[in-house]
């Protein structure tokens, strides 16, 4: 039986009236005068009219809402009804919530043939075609994921309100195992490892990913066993053996590097630092668990762990987003023996919101691409709420715009965490799931989620069909989880080891934790499902989220399974760990997976990697004639790579948890910080720093330079906040693309040895890194022909510092009038791949120029520790690292972020600069502009007496802003230049 | 008077957790700061042992996001609270008590009934976290005393405060409205506008119970500390050239303070 609960607001509702505007704002031909939005809850269970009617008060606050069972509300006339819900077999979190609310009230569980799905309804008013509706519709929902249904008012009123229909998934009964013979032709096994098992039905299950070479590894292993693998095992090695998990083109040796890059360049860049520092070493875990740890204090670790989240978010940006964001919240819940996240970073590569021209994933154009636009809003909004309902600040950020970003965007996503060093007297990092141990999986259902990832099989585009290849995250869900492991079980001592489950799902978490043990013995049938009809490799290889795989002691079982009950958490055993030397999994008492551990993690065959140097060169842009240049800087501050972004910063909770310190906003105009500080345990005045450091642009001219770039940023920011040298580690996240392409392996070997190089040199050790290679789009315009767009290789680099004291952090805005501003570092003429020459060049790559920033480590590293000093001896009132758009842009930061003037004459700068454009504009890195008290002048001095400096201007009471050099160059107000730095953010509200 | 609660060295707080609360911790670091004896209790663990609430002289719901917000801000939450611990819930207020509800508390404690109104989707339909100035011209609450204007951070995406006529009237007369969104100094440093959600009446918090009990959207427990101010770093800077230290407290402090002070006194 079949019931709909509709919600009604009785007070204004701001959501309707926002959404009027915006519908206004699409191509329809009509207008719309009132919408009404009203919240349905579609009960799929035999409750009693008086049950009904009790549910429905559970959900509508007398004060604000009215509830309508059996009919349709009564609400003013309306021309069309868009209904938009969840596709069969999309996670419906308000769904599950309402349906817990109404076991509760009536005492009553639901049966797993029971449910409740929740859907929105929008009745707008005004003079609306059919196609007017239609576009509305698109524009409110996301077909891979969501379901609309469009209906004339008088329709609605014939049927007395909405049919009663439910997006219950339904699966063909299928054969639960199938063994698949390799006896195969080469083209036969290419074509398996290209588009996957064929199943009973004829139909491809989707890539394996697994190219010849490795298929026949595979064939000739299962030759010497004399058996065909069944589907479980091939599904199993493809996800144990993909990029994603096994990382080979950092692994394998490349060119002349037999031990491949990251064991070369990267772990050996923190092996020998770590070395170097001797006694000062503050790494205590590093590359080998979910996350990286370093000292905090004698007592405390904190943790870090970026990870990128593309692919799944270009095709459901919020699900994508928040799917990425709770996710690395359990790398740090993994990490060890369980840390609590203390701080979300985030990192945005969009197109131009702007860009409209439709892009097609398919030849007959039936698969559009969402807009960047879209994808920006799904993307933020992801991330929003996926840290806001967990209670983690989200304090750290960026976000880059450029044009082959459309195509794919990239989502960066972290998390910091905080654990005690010892737990009971035992160090909390180290963890090991013992022969015997239960395994045990916490947290969400089973569902066919993410199966293969994101890749998009047919199955996948059936609304009919479950198998969304998009999950969407359970913040709650996962909280519950997190509270209960974190602040409780952890303490109790109740597990041995704790992993996540995230890419390739149990089939990885499970593997990798058996090589504790040295084996493991699964019941495929014990696991929760969300519905009825998986198959066991599905159940296998799923990415439903929120699940967490722990090994559990038989005697503390009992308590531990209490425990989770009692805080609202799933918890099973699934099998136990054994030292077989084996991962074996049964199906109702039947082996149905049969594989050494030694041959599935080291059975993959290994590649040798062939790089292709090359060389790009580029034209220098058209530069402006006279010698103003006030409209070149407010046309930089109104870029989206320059200007602000609060409208991000202020819709993330950056103060839950009570530590915010220096915030993503700073100052009266309220600019964005490049380094932010929190304060993890309140009784204590230590402090954490983090930044970022990341320049696309740069990698079309030379990504050496780029990766040095990106790195001395990324310490910069984090040193002119308050950080210091002796205590920073940095994280690499590199996003390459089609990187089988010799000369995109060239430019990563180049980028991967600027890592290496800065980070000893800088005494910086990597704690932790992610790559994710295959950033492409391929697909069609259209009028149908085919476009590739390739991301420009982008390296991200996250730094995490300890402060001593948080009393001592700078924040970059001018504070007072009189104060004596400083330039630190010297000035080039570094214009290459600049926004500025971007900004001139008008979009093209062609005429980006070529001098680059490069990166002068053993300068540096004096400004660097100078300004620490300085900083330690509060003679600083603000500090600004200058980073894109340059010296005029940082100091128009500065003045607006202050909301005071300067008056700047940059003609005796330090270095090489030559022109206006290049003092002004030039991105030479080691740069930081600080304001002085009058009175610390002479101390100030004197700890830069052997480093690049130059006293540069005044800061002004009032708001007149100026920049001279032989002439004057830059000439306007605080009040312009705040308006345009905050002109691209205002788009978005 | 309060005849039980003469001459209690330690008052004890009861802050409730679960199903995403999440501002517990910091809750209890506040309480416990000024001499309160505080416990994170689920509740879970209350349903199961409701004689707990004997223990407690302070309840505190703090702010968080209860089943995600899921069918409405605090509604999950207070059902699951209606449904087992109702009795005992009247019982507890109806005791020389205090309960304090912060953000999702305090749209916990509406949907509960404890206080009138509802909180819906800001005006601008984005979640917001920001700083506002309030004004309180109530005496009579414990909560209260000694505050005039006060300056506190908020983090909401449904703040909205809405209510009746009538009960609106009815507050006033009773003296009710414990905080009200104003142009202060907040407002001023960063050029906002005073009333960030667009509530009713500019209410920002609200009073029940002769002042025993207050609801509130804004976070009194991230606003400990000086340095959580948005303008700190000026502040200090002046204070520094002025030859004196950094401040350490916070003005949220306060309302923990008064509310330990009322069961000391």
């Amino acid at each position: 039986m079949i019931s709909r609960i509709y919600v009604t607001p009785t007070v204004s509702d701001s959501r309707a009236e926002i959404l009027a505007t915006s519908f206004n704002n699409l191509d329809i031909k009509g207008k719309v005068t009132h919408i009404s939005v009203i919240d349905c809850y579609t009960i799929d269970a035999p409750l009693s009219p008086t049950d009904l009617s009790a549910s429905a008060a559970l959900f509508a606050n007398p004060v604000a809402e009215n509830a309508t069972v059996g009919g349709f509300p009564k609400i003013p006339p309306f021309s069309y009804l868009v209904e938009i819900g969840y596709l069969p077999g999309v996670t419906d979190n308000v769904g599950h919530t309402a349906m817990e609310e109404i076991a509760d009230k009536l005492g009553r569980p639901f049966k797993d043939t029971e449910a409740v799905y929740v859907s929105r309804l929008f009745c707008i008013s005004g003079e609306l075609s059919e196609s007017d509706a239609k576009i509305i519709s698109l524009s409110l929902h996301n077909p891979l994921i969501e379901r609309a249904y469009v209906a004339k008012a008088d329709l609605i009123k014939k049927q007395n309100g909405l049919p009663l229909v439910v997006p219950q998934v339904i699966l063909p009964t299928k054969t639960p195992v199938i063994k698949v013979s390799l006896d195969l032709s080469d083209e036969e096994l290419i074509k398996i490892g290209k588009e996957g098992i064929s199943g009973p039905d004829g139909i491809r299950r989707g890539p394996l990913a697994l190219d010849l070479e490795s298929m026949k590894v595979i064939q000739a292993f299962f030759r010497k066993l004399k058996r065909d693998p069944t589907d479980i095992e091939l599904e199993s090695l493809a996800q144990t053996w993909s990029e994603h998990c096994k990382h080979t083109i950092f692994a394998n040796s490349i060119d002349d590097i037999k031990d491949g890059l990251y064991k070369t360049y990267i772990k050996a860049a923190t092996n020998i630092i770590r070395k170097n520092k001797g006694k000062d070493d503050f790494c205590v875990s590093v590359f080998s668990d979910n996350a990286g740890g370093i000292v905090l204090d004698k007592d405390f670790m904190v943790t870090h762990k970026v990870e990128t989240h593309n692919s799944p978010s270009a095709l459901d940006p919020f699900g994508g987003a928040i799917t990425g964001i709770v996710g690395v919240n359990r790398d740090t819940i993994g990490f060890g023996l369980g840390a609590k996240p203390i701080a979300n970073t985030y990192g945005f590569c969009f197109g131009y919101p702007g860009d409209v021209r439709p892009l097609y994933r398919d030849k007959n154009l039936t698969q559009k691409m969402l807009p960047p636009r879209r994808i920006i809003d799904g993307v933020i909004k992801g991330v929003n709420v996926g840290g806001n309902c967990s209670g983690i600040p989200t304090v750290s950020g960026f976000v880059r715009y450029d044009d082959r970003f459309r195509g794919k965007p990239l989502v960066f996503v972290g998390t910091v965490g905080l654990i005690p060093r010892k737990i009971n007297g035992k160090l909390s990092h180290e963890k090991s799931a013992r022969i015997g141990d239960l395994i045990v999986v916490v947290g969400g259902r089973v569902g066919a989620d993410g199966i293969h990832g994101a890749t998009f099989s047919s199955v996948a585009m059936d609304s009919s069909s479950p198998a969304t290849a998009v999950q969407i995250g359970d913040p709650i869900t996962q909280k519950k989880l997190s509270d209960a492991i974190i602040k409780e079980a952890r303490n109790r001592e109740l597990y041995t080891s704790i992993t996540d489950n995230g890419a390739g799902g149990l089939s990885c978490s499970v593997a990798e934790m058996a090589k504790e043990s040295g084996g493991a013995v699964v019941d495929i049938e014990s696991i929760p499902t969300k519905y009825p009809g998986l198959s066991p490799w599905e159940i296998w290889i799923s990415e439903s989220q929120e699940r967490m795989t722990l090994s559990v002691p038989k005697k503390k079982w009992n308590e531990f399974k209490n425990l989770m009950e009692s805080r609202g958490v799933l918890a099973v055993v699934i099998g136990e760990f054994t030292d077989s030397g084996k991962c074996i999994v049964r199906h109702n008492g039947k082996m149905i997976m049969d594989m050494p551990m030694e041959f599935l993690h080291n059975g993959l065959p290994v590649r040798h990697l062939i790089s292709e140097k090359s060389k790009s060169v580029h034209k220098d842009p058209k530069i402006p004639r006279g010698d103003s240049r006030t409209k070149e800087l407010l046309a930089l501050l109104r870029e989206g790579n320059v200007g602000g972004f609060s409208f991000i910063s202020e819709q993330y909770d950056h103060e839950v948890q009570a530590t915010s310190v220096i915030k993503p906003l700073s100052g009266k105009g309220r600019i964005n910080t490049d380094a932010q500080v929190i304060r993890p345990v309140l009784d204590s005045t230590k402090g954490v720093i983090l930044s970022e450091g990341v320049y696309p642009s740069y990698s079309d001219i030379d990504t050496y330079h780029m990766a040095a770039c990106a790195i001395d940023t990324a310490i910069r920011n984090a040193v002119a906040g308050g950080g210091s040298l002796k205590h920073l580690a940095i994280l690499d996240n590199f996003c390459w693309c089609s990187s089988y392409d010799k000369k995109r392996l060239a430019e990563l070997v180049a980028a991967v040895r600027a890592c290496y190089d800065y980070a000893v040199g800088y005494g910086t050790p990597f704690i932790s890194g992610k790559d994710s290679m295959f950033n492409d789009f391929r697909g069609y315009d259209e009028k149908g022909n085919l476009i590739a767009i390739s991301i420009p290789p982008t390296l991200l680099i996250s730094a995490i510092g300890v402060m001593k004291d948080i009393s001592k952090a700078v924040s970059p805005e001018f504070k007072m009038a009189g104060d004596i501003i400083y330039v630190l570092g010297e000035t080039h003429d570094e214009l290459g791949a600049s926004e500025y020459y971007k900004l001139l060049a008008k979009g093209t790559l062609e005429d980006i120029g070529n001098s680059m920033p490069r990166v002068d480590l053993q300068k540096n590293i004096k400004i660097y520790q100078a300004l620490e000093k300085a900083i330690d001896k509060e003679l600083i009132a603000s500090s600004l690292s200058l980073t894109s758009g340059g010296l005029s842009v940082g100091l128009a930061k500065a003045s607006l972020g202050g909301m005071l003037g300067c008056t700047v004459n940059v003609k005796n700068i330090p270095g090489t600069a030559s022109s206006i454009d290049a003092k002004l504009f030039s991105e030479s890195q080691g740069r930081i502009i600080v304001t002085v008290a009058k009175k610390n002048i002479r101390a100030f001095e004197k700890l830069m007496r052997n480093i690049p400096h130059a006293k540069i201007g005044t800061v002004l009471r009032n708001k007149s802003f100026t920049i001279t050099d032989e002439k004057k160059a830059i000439d306007t107000m605080v009040d312009i230049l705040a308006k345009n730095y905050h002109n691209f953010s205002r788009q978005f509200k | 008077m309060k005849k039980e609660t003469l001459k209690i060295k330690k008052p004890c707080v009861m802050i409730l957790s679960g199903y995403g609360i999440n501002c517990e911790e910091e809750t209890k670091f506040a309480f416990e700061s000024v001499g309160g004896a505080a416990d994170i209790i689920h509740i879970n663990d209350l349903i199961d042992d409701p004689a707990l609430f004997s223990k407690y002289h302070i309840l505190a719901f703090p702010g968080g996001f209860s089943y995600g917000d899921d069918t409405g801000s605090g509604k999950a939450f207070a059902n699951k609270m209606k449904n087992h611990l109702g009795k005992e819930l009247k019982e507890f207020v109806s005791r020389d008590t205090l309960v304090i509800g912060i953000c999702n508390g305090f749209q916990i404690i509406t949907n509960l009934g404890l206080l009138p109104g509802a909180l819906v989707h800001n005006k601008g339909g984005l979640y917001i976290d920001r700083w506002v100035d309030l004004e309180t011209k109530e005496n009579k609450s414990p909560w209260l005393s000694g505050i005039e204007k006060i300056s506190l951070p908020i983090a909401h995406g449904e703040g909205r405060y809405v209510v009746g006529t009538d009960e609106y009237k009815a507050m006033k007369k009773r003296g009710d409205i414990a905080f009200s969104y104003t142009k202060g100094e907040i407002c001023d440093y960063q050029n906002l506008e005073a009333n960030p959600n667009g509530a009713m009446h500019d209410i920002a918090g609200i009073l029940g119970y002769n002042g025993r009990v207050l609801g509130l959207m804004p976070h009194p427990e991230r606003a400990l500390f000086f340095h959580h101010r948005p303008d700190w770093q000026l502040r200090n800077e002046v204070l520094k050239r002025k030859g004196k230290k950094m401040e350490k407290e916070g003005a949220g402090i306060v309302l923990f303070k008064n509310a330990v002070k009322y069961f000391k006194k």
